[in-house]
């Protein structure tokens, strides 16, 4: 990685030719404080234009809060209903009801859910650190591998051990990610028997730390391959291009005309500017490794928001779900931002756009 | 056209994946053919392993229906949800991102925030949402996953059209008087059609896992037989029948597979420039 210090002697955009030398460098903590403010004051209107939509989304939805916790009740006198409507606001236009529900979800109140007696955020909360967890683990996988792949690919370019690469690659991202995690289960926990094949912990063992700390990591093995694999087969195959693109710039030829070695080209010359646009992915792929972790906690029941968000589905507990969506929403939203953080830190190029 | 073809027959991967995906479309049309029945009918003893009855070659669930009749039935609902639901995404993604790109200025701006509102939202989690308020039926999966996909169509169209707006010819066309719905769809579309059929065939990939994937989690139609419902009901019995979870995976893996083969192909044959890498 480039260091910090190579950043200051890099002039900010727009300054006049005859002002750089003395006036206008940026130092980097400035430069990173100032792009900060500024993604955050960007976005402010995407979270509220997610929170409206949040709200319509819900008042599409067949059936408001009454109706569910009147079902939940067993039914209930019409009068009744009218009085808990009128407590809960329901009978204001819709304009009041969309400014109460925004300061709502100012205030992280994101309502209750009936079906787990528990405030929507507390809940989700609560299942948060699972998911996030797995999806850590995932993308770490998916990252080292596809790095290390994707390289080895592009230094035997078209020849067999990048064909193999290829071809593995192609396979793992055609591949459903809720079907090979059951082929996982039927190879490692059903045949095998070497890992189980659900849950996060060994109910009732009731372990201290360490142990403690080694059960979830065998809970968590199946899981996180299972994700990684998608992300492993994109990573590999944007590394190998990123590495062949890099390979044919000028200054590689220089690195190879100076005499360093076919390893040192690769790895010190090479490498750390492909992998730029990798950064780059991994910001992209937040969204979809969260929808993708819905499936995979189905499939090994493990305790996070995904498998939140499955069981919201069938027990039809919408505000619960639109919650979810809020708050994932909101963390790609802050993924982003620390990638754009990341990539500044990376490539002192990039400026405060 | 010629060149078109003999650029894409170089190329033996998408070959291949065109036969593959050929085989699937056959699968697809002769299912109602091969296999009249409803393919929920309960037709033979449940949990008939493959290749024990050579009526039933793929075998039995465990309500004894039968898994080809499923699997031939199923090619035809992916195939069916992955290229409207696609069509959806093109036809969203394809109008904001033309109007943004030909337009540019206050248009460009509202249209852009939008895209990236709806990119910001998680597209699985999304249509999970959608599909789960407006109740599963083929219309709601397709519409939801046409929904959830367009934005990178809108910022790929884009992207050509702003090219494209400073050309001569559009120039020309403006000078002489020409509508904009003209310009736009006889003119400037034409020429951006070539990166957007390729992002459109690899989309028909996303949509059909997508599609697989909410009907693993019971948010498939009930009324039709998809691969993804197969799964979803067959890993209860995943220890005891390996082959009513496995035999429709295998199905999805092959057409994806297919269709991501022959996409390359397509970006291969259609931007000769960009063929190395």
């Amino acid at each position: 990685m480039r260091d910090g210090a190579f950043a200051s002697s890099v002039p900010c955009a727009g300054a006049a030719v005859g002002f750089v030398g003395s006036t206008c460098y940026t130092r980097p903590v400035l430069r990173i404080a100032r792009l900060l403010v500024r993604r955050f004051l960007r976005a402010i209107p995407i979270v509220l234009g997610i929170a409206v939509f949040n709200f319509l989304l819900l008042q599409l939805a067949p059936g408001d809060a009454v109706d569910v916790l009147v079902g939940e009740a067993g039914g209930a006198t019409p009068e009744y209903v009218a009085e808990l409507r009128t407590r809960f606001g329901l009978d204001q236009p819709v304009p009041v009801q969309l400014g109460r529900y925004l300061v709502n979800v100012a205030t992280l109140d994101l309502g209750y859910s009936f079906r787990h007696n528990m405030p929507v955020a507390s809940l989700i909360l609560s299942r948060l650190p699972a998911t996030l967890l797995l999806m850590a683990g995932a993308i770490g996988m998916a990252f080292a591998a596809g790095v290390l792949l994707g390289v080895t690919a592009a230094r035997h370019v078209r020849r067999p051990l990048d064909a193999v690469v290829s071809v593995v690659a192609l396979l793992a991202y055609a591949t459903p990610v809720f079907w090979i995690g059951l082929m996982l289960i039927l190879l490692f926990s059903v045949h095998l028997q070497w890992l189980p094949s659900g849950g996060m912990l060994t109910v009732g063992a009731d372990l201290a730390a360490w142990d403690l700390m080694l059960d979830v990591l065998r809970h968590m093995v199946l899981p996180t391959v299972t994700l990684a694999l998608f992300y492993l087969a994109l990573y590999t195959r944007l590394m190998r291009a990123s590495m062949l693109e890099v390979y044919g710039q000028d200054y590689v030829t220089t690195a190879r005309a100076k005499g360093a070695g076919e390893s040192r080209v690769a790895f010190h010359h090479v490498l750390r500017n492909a992998l730029l646009p990798m950064v780059t992915m991994l910001g992209l792929q937040v969204g979809s490794l969260l929808g993708g972790s819905v499936l995979v906690e189905t499939v090994f029941g493990w305790p996070g928001l995904g498998r939140l968000a499955f069981e919201a589905v069938f027990q039809r507990d919408h505000n619960l779900l639109l919650g979810i969506l809020l708050l994932s929403s909101v963390l790609v939203v802050v993924a982003n931002i620390v990638v754009d953080l990341l990539y500044a830190r990376l490539d002192p190029r990039i400026e405060l756009a | 056209m010629k060149g078109f073809l003999r650029l894409f027959v170089r190329n033996r991967a998408a070959v291949a994946g065109a036969i593959i995906l050929l085989g699937v479309l056959a699968m697809a049309i002769l299912a109602p053919i091969l296999y009249p029945e409803d393919p929920w009918d309960m037709v033979a003893e449940p949990y008939l392993a493959p290749g024990a009855n050579p009526d039933y070659a793929l075998g039995t669930d465990m309500m004894g229906r039968d898994l080809a009749a499923g699997i031939f039935h199923g090619a035809r609902v992916s195939l069916l949800i992955g290229l409207v639901a696609t069509s959806v995404a093109l036809l969203l993604g394809v109008t904001i991102g033309a109007l943004s790109g030909y337009y540019g200025g206050h248009v460009d701006r509202a249209l852009m925030r939008l895209t990236e509102l709806f990119q910001t939202i998680p597209a699985f989690l999304f249509a999970i949402v959608l599909v789960a308020i407006f109740e599963p039926s083929v219309a709601t999966i397709v519409l939801a996953i046409g929904v959830v996909s367009w934005p990178p169509v809108a910022r790929l169209t884009r992207g050509e059209f702003l090219g494209l707006r400073s050309r001569e010819f559009v120039l020309a066309c403006e000078a002489m008087g020409m509508s904009d719905v003209r310009i736009i769809l006889r003119h400037c579309l034409p020429n951006a059609a070539a990166p957007i059929i390729v992002t459109g065939s690899l989309m028909v990939a996303t949509a059909i896992l997508t599609e697989a994937g909410l009907a693993f989690l019971g948010l498939g139609d009930p009324n039709v037989m998809s691969w993804g419902t197969i799964i979803g009901a067959g890993r209860e019995v995943l220890r005891s029948a390996w082959y009513v979870c496995t035999l429709p995976g295998i199905a999805i893996l092959l057409t994806v597979l297919a269709i991501n083969l022959v996409g390359e192909g397509l970006n291969d044959a259609l931007n000769p420039r960009l063929r190395n890498r």
